[in-house]
């Protein structure tokens, strides 16, 4: 393994997100506190809200903006770098095994969508206050989920990246990543899906499902949840799954 | 420490389109949404291709659009995967050994694909630390290789807006970056005016001339012939000649090519043809056109005119092709390089 090699591939990614921050930052947290805005501070302050809504909606919020980024820092990228200008070649001809490459796409994904979601928790705070009663009970588990979620945003935007071509894009948002968070019980707890039973079992094969669902757990654990060990075995199936097939769909693109 | 390249009966069919850059030449089908009903496209692209650069050594390959030439490079690369045969950079064999291939090669694709998120001096610098050089080293290397390729006044600036001689030019410096042991250059002058490719054909003796090994593609003849020590005459996948380009042009009998075309043409015709003084070999291509190789050119045509004229075949079309490598070409294949 060529750690030289990692990080200077790191390093550029690190650089060009730097270099893009103020869109970055734009495109990641206006759409969050828009909503956090509407639903946490108007709706709940006019009264068609309960009080609670607020701390139940902050969880959900903070994996649909990690889930988005990551997917958005590796997916996107890489769909341009794989087209026709094959921007990427020059990666691919760096001294290091081509998997490292894909890797480290999924790397940086990762902390970028970290940062997405420490960042999301303190501004959404500051909008929704006062009245949010979110606290950090079980600092390891919280880690333990807010990676695994990066990690499963990264490794999605992987195995899109290299399956979706330019024209398409419209399409991965409008039939992948809506529906995702529509049914990633996002803005409502699973539990709220008691009353229908069809939809409450097809929802867990989406992966959102167990970040929202994970957060809430670890964040506001007074809302009923899935149990955290679901949550987490979940977590790392799909992380596994989606960065095999991602691995794979990459080697595809990458070589002819 | 030179190093060579081998490749030994290398094949390669692709089963889906290929590449921008690697089958130019090739019809291709469009993605086709029915493809379960439709058989994938078998594209063959090498055929048995075998090749052998010693070290040190400036190689080209010649051929059309959409012979393989594009494919080989990509294969040596690591880029394109082949369906059999092997191919080593040095000791290394280059699937198998993909890292330490990549550190031995420079490579200057046939279109360029610049890191447009960079800016000029950043793909370099970039570059550099990808391969591991130290910062100051690789920010010194940068510049000067900005300077030799002149375009130290836009290093600053996004690659976005540049011409393609240009990004040519950039992909070379970046190709140079890391001081490979061998150079691969896939059309590397497509698309430059005549004074950077002078500039880039002195660019590439310098480089040689530091013991470095280069392999370049090429359709332009001039281009061969002043720059490559060996040549391979490549077509449909496989060598068909292979040597230096002065043994190459010598080996076509005569030198000279006349391509004509009559109103009918006759066994007869060809035989009294053969019997001009100075044919070497004479051959039909078609119903009414015939290959003449000869040790002359416009010379002969009135004895061929006043010859086809006696046998009630006029004289329709005459192409003379002087020596050179678009003959040997023409003799191998039956086609004009260009075809």
């Amino acid at each position: 393994m060529n750690w030289k090699t990692f990080f200077a591939l790191l390093s550029r990614d690190a650089h060009v997100a730097r270099r893009n921050a103020i869109q970055l930052f734009l495109q990641t947290f206006l759409q969050p506190l828009l909503f956090v805005f509407i639903f946490g501070k108007v709706m709940v302050g006019s009264g068609y809200m309960p009080p609670s809504y607020k701390s139940l909606l902050l969880p959900g919020i903070i994996s649909i903006s990690m889930t988005f980024t990551g997917i958005w820092a590796v997916a996107m990228p890489l769909i341009a770098e794989f087209q026709w200008t094959r921007e990427i070649e020059d990666r691919l001809l760096a001294p290091i095994n081509m998997e490292w490459i894909a890797i480290e796409k999924v790397i940086a994904g990762m902390l970028q969508a970290l940062v997405s979601g420490l960042v999301v928790i303190p501004l959404a705070w500051l909008v929704l206050r006062p009245g949010v009663d979110i606290s950090i009970h079980t600092p390891w588990t919280f880690a333990a989920v807010i990676v695994l979620v990066a990690a499963f945003s990264a490794c999605g935007g992987l195995a899109l990246g290299c399956s979706i071509d330019q024209q398409h894009i419209g399409l991965m948002f409008s039939l992948v990543m809506t529906p995702m968070i529509f049914f990633g019980c996002t803005y409502y707890p699973w539990s709220a899906l008691d009353k229908f039973p069809i939809l409450q079992k097809a929802v867990l094969v989406n992966p959102l499902v167990y970040a929202s669902e994970g957060m809430r757990g670890t964040l506001a654990p007074q809302f009923a949840h899935l149990p955290i060990a679901v949550v987490l075995g979940a977590l790392i199936f799909f992380d596994l799954l989606l960065l095999v097939v991602g691995l794979r769909r990459f080697e595809k693109k990458a070589v002819s | 420490m030179a190093v060579g390249i081998r490749t030994q009966e290398l094949r390669k069919v692709y089963s889906s389109a290929p590449p921008m850059g690697v089958g130019g030449g090739f019809v291709m089908r469009a993605d086709a949404k029915g493809a379960k009903a439709a058989p994938k496209p078998q594209i063959p692209a090498l055929d048995g291709l075998s090749l052998d650069v010693p070290a040190g050594e400036i190689f080209g390959l010649l051929g059309p659009n959409g012979a393989g030439k594009s494919t080989t490079v990509g294969v040596l690369t690591t880029r394109v995967k082949a369906t059999s045969g092997q191919a080593w950079i040095g000791e290394h064999d280059v699937w198998k050994e993909q890292a330490a291939v990549k550190r031995l090669i420079g490579v200057v694709p046939q279109r360029a694909n610049l890191d447009f998120s960079l800016t000029a001096r950043e793909i370099l610098a970039y570059h550099g630390a990808y391969f591991g050089i130290g910062s100051k080293i690789r920010n010194e290397r940068a510049d000067s290789l900005l300077e030799k390729f002149k375009l130290t006044e836009r290093g600053n600036q996004m690659v976005r807006g540049f011409s393609g001689g240009m990004m040519q030019r950039l992909s070379i410096a970046r190709a140079m970056m890391h001081d490979p042991q061998v150079l691969f250059l896939d059309e590397p002058s497509a698309g430059l005016d005549p004074q950077t490719r002078i500039l880039l054909w002195e660019i590439i003796r310098e480089y040689h001339a530091a013991g470095k090994t280069v392999l370049l593609t090429t359709h332009n003849m001039e281009e061969a012939d002043a720059l490559c020590q060996r040549l391979a005459i490549v077509d449909h996948g496989h060598v068909i000649a292979v040597g230096t380009p002065k043994d190459l042009k010598a080996s076509i009998p005569g030198g000279y090519v006349l391509r004509l075309r009559f109103g009918r043409q006759t066994a007869d015709l060809l035989s009294r043809l053969q019997t001009l003084a100075g044919v070497r070999e004479v051959r039909a291509a078609d119903d009414t056109g015939v290959d003449v190789y000869a040790d002359r050119g416009g010379s002969l045509i009135p004895e061929i005119a006043t010859l086809a004229a006696g046998v009630g075949a006029e004289l329709s079309d005459v192409h003379i092709s002087e020596p050179g490598l678009e003959n040997l070409f023409l003799h191998h294949t039956g086609r004009n390089l260009r075809d």
